[in-house]
């Protein structure tokens, strides 16, 4: 099987020394959804910059049918589109439109393609007429749809978010996970947001201290209340998990697909 | 799509957005509207032919532009009151001609020609500047720069510079915010320890999200230069207001000799 993400064994210690990633294992196949949990510190963030190559630990990594090495770092990041947990780090150019056609017009497409690839990421996330806008005029929730948006006109196989629900205000957090839910991508969402995760992906892996302590079924751990618990992980006070319909996946080809 | 086509009550611009000026090309106003300034600045002391065209100029854009007088003096304020009062002090001290008693002080004529002369092309020349502000936006000015070769580096640094402006001005304030819920406003200058303190986590935090900032364009594909998808074309009506701008000063210029 051609896996999305294959990581074995990957380690990484920052330069002064501490431990982020400690033999992480991971595979998620074309098209699932994963959710990736675990309490503040636990290399969430970490794990997700290896999946382009912006940190390089030890051991194996495929990523998008590509080995993390020297040589393919432009076409991987061109596969693997990573939204950042701050949509201000993540929104650099003047304008909405400007930093959407970053990474097309990086990836070496002619204008014209830039130009409808820009135009269909922001009707995806309903930002179409902020395209002339600077970034610093938008609300939170418009800064994380356009942060999507960024990634999303590079038509990646694999989008990859972190803490994508962070101080979104509850009307916010609805919009995005409708806009999430209609994107026909795999994912893996970094999240301390557990209804969240619940609601939109299939599967959940809790990363603890640099290592993966679980993996399976999204409803089932997050259903494990002393699991959950033995990571500082908590769903909001008397929530009830069973009134979460999980999302279905897009079909293949819809409006706000990607396809590659 | 034209990037250009910024929201006005966003992008500092002022006057008509839809003008004429407002829509040249970010280029011809980089070369035409300094010019004024420069001739202006470069011209003898008594080349007043030279500034009622360079006056006249300027008129003409803002009338175009339709950039009201208020709007210009409330931009041009800061740096005229700046130059200004300084030059106010030449008379008292630069002697030539007639001159008058003015209790302790002397006025003489020659300082007060220069004083004149000074305060005409400061407001010629940051009335250039302005009219420049208020029609072109600062991400239009910067492409403008970045196709007329200016440096990459440059070109980079301005941009990141405009965006972040007001991230770290937000910054600031939430700082200020929390300072001042814990009461923690510095009466004096001699007790801002606490200023220097909040200097240094706002210089910390910069760095830090100067480095996510880099990593975040790492992550699209960023190789060092900085791709537009709308790429500027000189027009014939942008060739034409240089032109109109050189034909109307540089003969008055040239005839004003060296001064």
């Amino acid at each position: 099987m051609s896996w999305a993400i294959d990581l074995r064994g990957t380690s990484y210690r920052y330069p002064d020394g501490a431990g982020a990633l400690d033999g992480v294992d991971l595979r998620v196949g074309p098209g699932e959804r994963v959710a990736l949990l675990g309490p503040n510190g636990a290399g969430k963030t970490t794990l997700l910059l290896q999946l382009n190559g912006l940190l390089r630990g030890t051991g194996s990594a495929t990523v998008a049918g590509l080995p993390v090495r020297d040589g393919v770092l432009r076409e991987l990041r061109g596969r693997v589109g990573l939204v950042f947990q701050d949509p201000d780090d993540q929104l650099f150019m003047p304008t909405v439109a400007e930093d959407v056609a970053f990474g097309p017009l990086n990836l070496g497409l002619d204008r014209a393609t830039v130009a409808a690839r820009v135009a269909q990421a922001l009707a995806a996330v309903r930002m179409s007429h902020a395209a002339a806008r600077p970034p610093h005029v938008l609300s939170m929730g418009e800064r994380r749809r356009v942060a999507i948006a960024t990634v999303l006109s590079m038509r990646p196989q694999l989008l990859v978010l972190d803490e994508p629900s962070s101080s979104l205000d509850p009307r916010s957090r609805m919009e995005l996970i409708d806009i999430l839910s209609a994107i026909d991508a795999t994912m893996l969402v970094a999240t301390h947001d557990l209804p969240l995760a619940k609601e939109l992906c299939e599967r959940a892996v809790i990363l603890d201290r640099g290592r993966i302590v679980a993996d399976g079924p999204c409803a089932e751990l997050l259903a494990d209340a002393a699991l959950l618990a033995a990571h500082d992980l908590m769903l909001p006070s008397g929530f009830d998990l069973s009134r979460i319909t999980p999302r279905e996946h897009p079909p293949a080809g819809s409006r706000a697909s990607m396809p590659a | 799509m034209d990037a250009c086509n910024h929201a006005p009550e966003l992008t500092g611009v002022a006057g008509d957005p839809g003008s004429a000026v407002h829509r040249l090309d970010p280029r011809a106003k980089l070369l035409g509207l300094p010019a004024v300034s420069v001739v202006a600045v470069s011209a003898p002391l008594d080349a007043w032919p030279v500034f009622v065209i360079c006056g006249a100029v300027l008129a003409g854009v803002a009338t175009v532009a339709r950039v009201s007088p208020v709007d210009a003096w409330r931009r041009a304020r800061g740096p005229l009151l700046l130059v200004i009062p300084v030059a106010a002090v030449v008379p008292f001290v630069r002697a030539g001609g007639a001159h008058w008693s003015l209790g302790p002080l002397t006025v003489h004529a020659a300082g007060l020609v220069v004083l004149a002369t000074v305060t005409i092309k400061a407001t010629i020349g940051v009335a250039a500047g302005v009219l420049l502000t208020a029609t072109t936006t600062f991400p239009d000015i910067v492409r403008g720069l970045e196709a007329m070769r200016a440096p990459r580096l440059l070109v980079l640094v301005a941009t990141l510079m405009y965006r972040y402006l007001f991230v770290v001005a937000d910054e600031v304030r939430r700082m200020g915010v929390a300072l001042s819920a814990r009461s923690g406003r510095p009466r004096s200058v001699l007790r801002s320890g606490v200023l220097g303190r909040l200097a240094t986590a706002l210089f910390l935090r910069s760095y830090a999200r100067g480095e996510r900032v880099h990593l975040a364009m790492l992550a699209r594909g960023y190789d060092g230069a900085l791709p537009r998808p709308y790429p500027l074309s000189l027009r014939r009506v942008d060739m034409a207001f240089v032109a109109v701008i050189a034909s109307l000063l540089l003969p008055a210029r040239v005839l004003a000799g060296i001064g």
